[in-house]
């Protein structure tokens, strides 16, 4: 697992990022975004997988990021309270499948990370 | 260009601002499955007629792999009435595996093609994030709403100061708990409906009239 720091991502444009982030993933890399992506980096990453999945090769990824304001949600707050960062965790999808569904996982990345 | 002139253009853009009432465009996303199609396919039952319909309905994901879209549909609540074009979009996902589609019972070559057809639905509604006025965002009330595809849609709309509605479908499902969906995304407006038996369409209506109108 790979921890992408804010100061790494944020010297490389929306493109520059998203393409390494695919390019990573497809090299079976999970990786925590310290800072994650805007939405239309988001958008873009998930165009940009669409165009890279290839059958019985690469199926895609997972990813897990946070709404940014207005959270009152569980998840909002104990991101909050790790200093308002929106932590974004990717990775292939056919390692991660229990990414998206248990919230023990995302934590213990968190605490990983920091 | 003379002062009249230029104010005579204004003015006539102004007009068709207020007048006119062209249509907002409306997309309609949600992750696959969630039950798009059934509730586009409602709106034009409930305001064509004609047994039209936007697209066809699946248990299985990525049924709709192109977007549709219906213009000028004429819809009224309280009293108003507005014209909306909507948009049916392909159902959006950071994931497609082939042998999803096989577990259903389809061909190795079927599954292929379907999926092939799915990746390009997805940036096709991608793409079509640029082009609305708003967004209509479904989700499945039995399921987790924590999902990316969830956050993307919200972040580009909010992102872009466009009005957004979350419809949490399926509510005639015995696991469905809207209240979930509501806590997740707190900062816009939902309505709990189910599309398949029409539950909740009113208050739908109403939400729709309100934030597109
Ligand atoms: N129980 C229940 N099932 C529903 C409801 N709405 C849709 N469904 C079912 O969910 C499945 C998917 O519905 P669709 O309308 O095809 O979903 P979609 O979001 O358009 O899916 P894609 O086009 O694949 O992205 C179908 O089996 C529908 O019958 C609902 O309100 N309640
Ligand atoms: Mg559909």
């Amino acid at each position: 697992m790979d921890l992408i720091s804010e100061a790494k991502i944020s010297q490389m444009a929306s493109m520059e990022k998203v393409r390494y982030i695919i390019d990573e993933v497809r090299k079976g890399k999970i990786l925590v975004l310290e800072k994650g992506l805007n939405p239309m980096e988001e958008a873009k990453l998930i165009e940009m997988t669409m165009s890279a999945i290839q059958p019985d090769e690469f199926s895609g990824i997972e990813m897990q990021s946070y709404p940014s304001n207005g959270d009152a949600s569980i998840l909002g707050k104990l991101f909050k309270k790790q200093g308002n960062k929106r932590l974004t965790v990717i990775g292939p999808a056919n390692q991660l499948k229990t990414l998206k569904k248990d919230r023990n996982l995302i934590s213990a990345l968190v605490s990983a990370s920091k | 260009m003379s002062m009249i002139k230029r104010f005579k253009i204004s003015f006539s853009r102004m007009f068709d601002k207020l007048f006119k009432k062209k249509g907002a465009c409306i997309g309609i996303y949600g992750p696959p499955n969630a039950g798009k199609t059934t509730l586009s396919n409602r709106i034009l039952r409930d305001w064509v007629g004609n047994e039209e319909t936007m697209g066809s309905v699946s248990h299985i994901a990525h049924e709709t792999r192109h977007a549709k879209r219906r213009n000028e549909v004429s819809i009224e609540s309280n009293g108003h009435t507005i014209s909306l074009d909507i948009v049916d979009t392909p159902g959006l996902a950071t994931k497609i595996d082939f042998h999803d589609f096989m577990e259903q019972g389809m061909s190795d070559s079927e599954s292929k093609k379907r999926s092939k057809e799915a990746t390009e639905g997805v940036i096709e509604a991608v793409k079509w994030l640029e082009d609305l006025d708003g967004v209509i965002l479904v989700m499945d009330s039995t399921e987790n709403p924590y999902t990316q595809v969830n956050v993307t849609v919200i972040g580009n709309m909010e992102a872009r100061n466009l009005p957004l509605l979350i419809v949490a479908n399926k509510v005639d499902l015995p696991d469905a708990d809207p209240g979930v969906i509501k806590e997740a995304f707190p900062q816009h407006p939902m309505v709990p409906i189910s599309a398949l038996d029409g539950v909740g369409m009113d208050s739908f209506y109403e939400a729709l009239a309100k934030q597109f109108g």
